[in-house]
């Protein structure tokens, strides 16, 4: 087996966590012999990171239990863990390391993912007892201190990775307060209805959940720990842990000057996953996947999709690494309609497309009062989205509405179908209370010098600092 | 053969032994028209696997009986319908209700914890082959270790495990077949066993055991338990279902791994294939050969074809997962087969309750006749197979062998 990409030539992959270690899976299965090297700014071998705001801080199993398996022995492949990428040379292909080393190539895939945000004042962020959660460090240090039985945390924001926080706290039957700058836990993901329902669920955990409150600052005492969560209403709550959830940042800022359309929605690329430059122009030896790629998908009318999804890290980086090595012709579009499910208070939540898309949400299958149920979401007479609560064995039915536009609301006469039942709106937050930071301007004025340029907006701080990404 | 009487073949007890043929045949139009088959009133079969994978998850589907194209034979409230013949949300209840005392996420450990125990009756069950020249593997190995593992689970006493198999064999032989005496036999084995459960569970709940009728029979959980008399038809259910697939399955398997001695003799090297060994007998040769108990809610269109509602629906699974679009060279056995995503435990919600543990004695029931039997060959091939097309499996499996290997 031999591929259309020579086996004398180099493939670099940056990133070596889900995409990267798939990719390079691929890149193997499929037949390429040439040299494969992966960079990661971790010093672990790619390991699942879903677990770890679930069993691994609620100390279920360590986080040592994590590593990812492997599809393909990869024994030939050349592994820099422990030293992150610091700059692209995307005319010399050469990518620069924090050693002051650089590594050539002949393809790249850039795979850097995302890191969890920061609490904006670093001085408060530096405070003993404020964690956030992304690597498998990260949830060591979170769980050995939950472990501790702290007397109560705060969990700064209520998406996904927040909310999963509180359920294992609860599990451990520690005191939480979730601090949510919309009107309910998972609102920017999954609209206000259903958003409603995890709201209740919290509460009936025992999760004290404020809503439509942000942090002011996190207060510590003479020896740097944090006692105090001071919030927007003028209340504070005495507290040894917070764990800030605010989101994400994709890691771009190492290809800032590359060339490529990279900023703080990720690097943009085609659907063959080749990164796209500034110019708009597609590249041909550059190529994206995972949390740090935004493609163009034809489900939403082409909008170019930046998912944090472990289902999308996986299939696009498959996609990615065929394309490096296949023939022009062979190459596939990355056409994944978008996946991802949750677990957090006993339930299990599964979620297919894109829900953000739709204007209406229709209760298809259960009852949201009982918690068990399948929401589908529309927009303009079409399925864009579902989510399930509880009854994810229904959700492929519920892709194929998705892939296939079916009319909404779905006809469909489901055994549990409530009665009666219609389309509500569904209840987004407005998203342009989500603060955008990069930008794009034109330079020169012949068509020979006419160039793109990422510049960083500046800004004025935000009100409350609490931003929640949707 | 006529088109619509494709089906009506596979039924025939003649065609037992190769179905295959026939499955082929019936898969050449994805979703059609078939006379007769499980009901007077006729089927629309299912048998390709994108199809068929496509309708265990489409809730237009139902498996209510009550709602059913098929009739399910009397039912009082003493003896009501199971979830296996239920929807959402009745269904997923009492699913559920019987699954925590089962599997996860409340009681992860449960098999794991069986598995010495059925390491044992396999172990001593094949002692008991030692000495023997011509085995029948069915009653002496197949049948046997699967009713013994569950009734461990449903704590029914070993002095009574003997008119269990009567009460399961009555309740099987009927399955697939319209004859009036058929229904007679299996509606009165079906009150028998009844009888029994109800009073295995008033026991259990004054003296309860580890097992998982004594949980269920004192479910104190925040959902509360099951009214009696669902929790006896769920404890006949589990019975049946729980111990007729399985000899089926160490049965094909058996029969297979004869058929294929090359595949026999790496079994013998590497033990630990035959994780996926069971997984492709699941595929090649499922002990469930076809879902008969479905209806449409609704007019569903697939594959060209509109399936007008109200009708009884076939998932032929013993087609699917044999269909070329989804499996390479898929009239192969290939204990390696990569992405086995096979039918054998169907799918949806009504997914096997108990295919973890089926998968578990499956491979402990092959693993231990491949290590103790010395030079097993059949004698008869095809063996003589069970009446039912359903649930398929052969009656008796001779072997002849040099010898057993001690323990």
């Amino acid at each position: 087996m031999s591929t259309a990409f020579g086996d004398d030539k180099r493939i670099l992959i940056v990133g070596a966590s889900l995409a990267g270690l798939r990719a390079a899976e691929t890149l193997r299965a499929e037949g390429f012999r040439g040299r494969v090297t992966i960079v990661g700014d971790e010093p672990d071998e790619p390991y699942d990171r879903p677990p770890l705001s679930k069993g691994v801080i609620a100390g279920r199993f360590p986080a040592a239990h994590t590593a990812l398996p492997r599809c393909e022995p990869l024994r030939d492949v050349e592994w820099r863990l422990g030293v992150a990428a610091t700059g692209l040379d995307a005319l010399a292909k050469r990518v620069l390391l924090l050693d002051g080393q650089s590594i050539e190539f002949d393809r790249l895939l850039i795979a850097t993912g995302a890191r969890a945000r920061p609490w904006r004042d670093p001085s408060q962020a530096k405070l003993d007892g404020v964690f956030t959660l992304r690597g498998r460090a990260d949830a060591e240090r979170l769980h050995a201190r939950l472990a501790a039985h702290p007397n109560r945390v705060v969990v700064i924001g209520a998406g996904f990775m927040g909310s999963e926080i509180a359920s294992s706290c609860r599990e451990l039957g520690l005191a939480v307060t979730v601090i949510e700058r919309g009107p309910a836990p998972l609102s920017g993901a999954l609209g206000g209805v259903v958003a409603e329902r995890a709201g209740a669920l919290q509460r009936d955990h025992g999760v004290d959940l404020r809503c439509y409150t942000t942090v002011d600052a996190l207060e510590g005492d003479a020896e740097g720990r944090l006692r105090r969560v001071r919030l927007s209403d003028g209340s504070a709550l005495d507290a040894d842990v917070a764990v800030v959830a605010l989101g994400a940042v994709r890691n771009t800022e190492w290809l800032r000057g590359s060339g490529l359309a990279a900023g703080e929605f990720g690097v943009a690329c085609d659907a063959g996953c080749r990164a796209i430059a500034l110019n708009f122009i597609v590249t041909d030896d550059f190529f994206v996947a995972g949390d740090v790629a935004r493609f163009p998908h034809p489900l939403y009318r082409h909008q170019f999709l930046a998912l944090e999804h472990w289902s999308n890290a996986i299939e696009q980086a498959a996609i990615a690494a065929h394309n490096m090595i296949c023939a022009p012709a062979n190459r596939r579009p990355h056409l994944a309609v978008p996946a991802f499910w949750s677990s957090q208070f006993g339930v299990n939540i599964k979620s297919v497309g894109v829900p953000s898309a739709a204007d209406e949400v229709f209760i298809a299958q259960g009852s949201l009062a009982a918690g068990r149920f399948v929401a589908v979401y529309g927009k303009e007479g079409r399925v864009v989205a579902a989510v399930t609560f509880n009854q994810g064995r229904w959700i492929e039915f519920y892709q194929r509405l998705i892939e296939s536009a079916a009319p909404f609301p779905p006809e469909a006469s489901a055994a549990d179908r409530p009665t009666p039942s219609a389309p509500i709106p569904v209840a987004f937050p407005d998203p342009t209370a989500v603060a955008h930071e990069a930008t794009a301007i034109l330079t020169g004025y012949d068509a020979t010098d006419r160039r793109v340029q990422w510049i960083p907006r500046r800004r004025a701080a935000p009100a409350h600092g609490a931003v929640n990404p949707r | 053969m006529r088109e619509e009487a494709i089906l009506r073949t596979i039924y025939d007890p003649a065609h037992r032994a190769h179905p295959y043929a026939l499955y082929d045949q019936l898969r050449q139009v994805p979703v059609r028209w078939q006379e007769d088959g499980p009901h007077e009133a006729g089927t629309y079969v299912v048998s390709t696997y994108r199809e068929i994978a496509a309708l265990m998850h489409d809730p237009r589907i139902s498996s209510d009986l009550r709602k059913g194209a098929q009739s399910g034979g009397p039912r009082t409230p003493a003896a009501p319908y199971t979830f296996i013949n239920l929807d959402p949300p009745e269904h997923d209840r009492l699913r559920r209700l019987a699954m925590r005392h089962f599997g996860p996420p409340e009681r992860s450990d449960y098999l794991e914890r069986l598995r010495p125990d059925i390491e044992r009756i396999a172990a001593r069950l094949a002692d008991g082959l030692q000495g023997e020249r011509t085995i029948d593997l069915v009653s002496r190995f197949a049948y046997p270790l699967p009713v013994t593992v569950i009734c461990t689970i449903l704590g029914v006493p070993h002095e009574d495990q003997a008119q269990f198999h009567l009460w399961a064999d009555a309740l099987v032989e009927g399955v697939g077949s319209n004859a009036p005496e058929a229904r007679a036999r299996r509606l009165e084995a079906s009150l028998a066993l009844n009888r029994y459960m109800a009073e295995l569970v008033e026991r259990r709940r004054k003296q309860p055991t580890d097992d998982m009728l004594s949980c269920m029979a004192t479910d104190a959980g925040p959902e509360g338990r099951m009214d009696d008399p669902y929790l006896v038809a769920t404890a006949a259910l589990l019975l049946v279902a729980g111990h007729e697939t399985t000899v089926n399955l160490i049965a094909n398997g058996a029969l297979t791994l004869l058929r294929h001695p090359s595949i026999l003799e790496r079994l013998r090297h590497e033990p630990d294939l035959v994780v996926c060994a069971v997984e492709e007998i699941l595929r090649y040769e499922p002990p469930v050969q076809l879902l008969a108990n479905r209806t449409t809610l609704d007019d569903v269109s697939i594959a060209g074809t509109t399936i007008p509602k109200g009708v009884l629906v076939t998932f032929a699974l013993a087609a699917g997962n044999r269909d070329p679009l989804r499996f390479r060279d898929p009239g192969r056995f290939d204990p390696e087969r990569p992405e086995n995503a096979h039918l054998g435990f169907g799918g949806g919600n009504h997914y096997c309750f108990g295919a973890p543990l089926a998968r578990i004695e499956g491979q402990i029931a092959l693993r231990e006749l491949v290590r103790r039997l010395q030079g097993p060959r059949l004698v008869v091939d095809p063996p003589p197979y069970r009446p039912s097309p359903v649930l398929r499996g052969p009656q008796q499996l001779l072997v002849e062998v040099d010898g057993v290997h001690p323990t």
